[in-house]
């Protein structure tokens, strides 16, 4: 046997509510965060992700408490990531018992920001998460939610990101994000190859083949989904065991 | 379902260090029912059914924090069960090539650095591996190949004391344990449902009036 492929459900939470709806039958309260991690880790999710939408400081609050629930109640690695902007959001978020945290523009408005986490908590505490858009062949990375380009290269980036000490990178294809036809295995493949440090895939899972191709040909370490656990289009259990009858290695 | 303990039956003391993950060990001692002592006072460690000693840092920092404090000979004299994870099964044995460090000599292994020797074979091993030639009361109820949480770029080679192998670019040594000492090298915490059944399994062993 060897080290399984991940397979991470991504929550987003605005206001301590999950947003995505859910098509949990048996869940009473699909909009808690919470609850919902714990139904997914009972599914064998591998990690958990939580994304903080919300904007105010109210809700930052929310989060917080909602991330002090998580780590008291789930027995799983999780990360946090959304409105990390310095060392001291980090702090909070460890403290509150997250694993993990995920940066993404603010790494890229200060990548500086990497050094730093690495430094004082560790490479394995800190994601980098990428957005970028093909066009003509050309991988562009975006910033604030994939609203405004910039002028970085995805793979540029990725070393860059890799050499200042970051522990994994969540790369999600915006060209792929939402259309449900599969991950962008090609560019996936490629990051594999050049790095040294995990791939988390995102961005395109709609069937369960889709999983497999990424793991394959993409090469990805862990392939990271939103909607399709959400909406009940794929279970998670469902989707291990198939992983595993095709010759990936996967925690049943 | 694992038994749910109440808070007066057993006295669980987490060794409290310049250490990460010492909350997510507290939280899964919660999980079990127990209200655990997060304590670096030596009378409080030492009168506890069982010690957990967690851990997740560098080596010299972390062995040279426990020398100023005097918890590396506290550790070395306990008498009821020790539970080390990951750094502190690690800071357990005789050397670590992590800062070229003497660690506390409990258990007569070295700890060595992985070397890939492939592109695909990363370092730090990081995430779910599987558990091999279970052979501790630890391992109760838990099956040859369940999976658990790894995050780590040094290892204890195989060694007479294992307790579970683990493989990754070359077996090694997953869990140790000698006398009243065990150790893990994953994360039980963090371990789903199987971590919960070894971290249980251990306060049992420790259990005042254990049968």
């Amino acid at each position: 046997m060897s080290l399984a492929k991940r397979i991470i459900p991504c929550l987003d939470v605005k206001d301590g509510q999950t947003v995505k709806g859910t098509n949990f039958v048996n869940l009473r309260y699909a909009g808690d965060p919470v609850e919902l991690g714990k139904a997914y880790s009972e599914q064998n999710a591998d990690e958990l992700v939580f994304l903080d939408i919300t904007a105010s400081y109210e809700g930052r609050k929310t989060f917080t408490n909602m991330v002090q629930r998580v780590a008291a109640e789930l027995s799983i690695p999780f990360t946090v990531g959304g409105g990390i902007n310095e060392l001291a959001d980090v702090d909070t978020m460890l403290n509150a018992g997250a694993d993990k945290v995920s940066i993404n523009s603010a790494a890229l408005r200060n990548p500086q920001l990497i050094n730093e986490i690495a430094c004082h908590f560790g490479s394995q505490v800190c994601v980098v998460a990428i957005d970028a858009k093909e066009t003509d062949g050309h991988w562009q990375c975006y910033i604030n939610g994939g609203r405004v380009p910039t002028d970085r290269n995805l793979f540029d980036w990725a070393r860059e990101v890799e050499q200042r000490g970051a522990g994994e990178i969540l790369f999600t294809s915006m060209n792929h994000d939402g259309v449900k036809h599969g991950f962008a295995n090609e560019a996936l493949a490629r990051l594999a190859d050049m790095l040294s440090i995990p791939v988390i895939a995102s961005g395109g899972a709609g069937k369960m083949e889709d999983f497999r191709d990424v793991f394959k040909q993409g090469k990805a370490d862990a392939a990271l989904a939103a909607s399709v656990f959400h909406y009940g289009e794929i279970g998670i259990s469902q989707l291990k065991s198939y992983l595993s009858q095709e010759g990936i290695s996967v925690r049943l | 379902m694992l038994l749910n303990y109440t808070t007066l039956e057993v006295d669980v003391a987490i060794i409290k260090y310049n250490a990460g993950n010492i909350c997510s060990v507290a939280n899964a001692v919660r999980r079990l029912g127990i209200e655990p002592n997060i304590t670096d006072k030596a009378d409080e460690i030492s009168k506890a059914d069982c010690v957990l000693f967690p851990g997740q840092g560098e080596a010299a920092y972390t062995m040279q924090h426990l020398r100023n404090s005097g918890l590396d000979r506290l550790i070395k004299e306990l008498r009821q069960p020790v539970l080390g994870i990951c750094i502190g099964m690690q800071l357990m044995c005789r050397h670590s090539e992590e800062g070229n460090t003497d660690c506390l000599g409990i258990f007569p292994a070295d700890v060595k650095r992985f070397c890939p020797t492939l592109h695909s074979q990363k370092i730090p091993h990081m995430g779910w591996n599987s558990l091999h030639n279970l052979k501790s009361p630890l391992y109760e109820g838990v099956n040859e190949g369940d999976f658990v949480y790894f995050i780590h770029s040094f290892y204890v080679p195989q060694n007479e004391l294992s307790v579970a192998d683990c493989d990754y670019i070359e077996p090694f040594c997953a869990s140790m344990h000698r006398d009243n000492y065990y150790a893990t090298q994953f994360h039980p915490e963090k371990s789903g449902r199987v971590g919960e059944q070894i971290i249980h399994n251990f306060i049992e062993i420790a259990r005042p009036n254990h049968d």
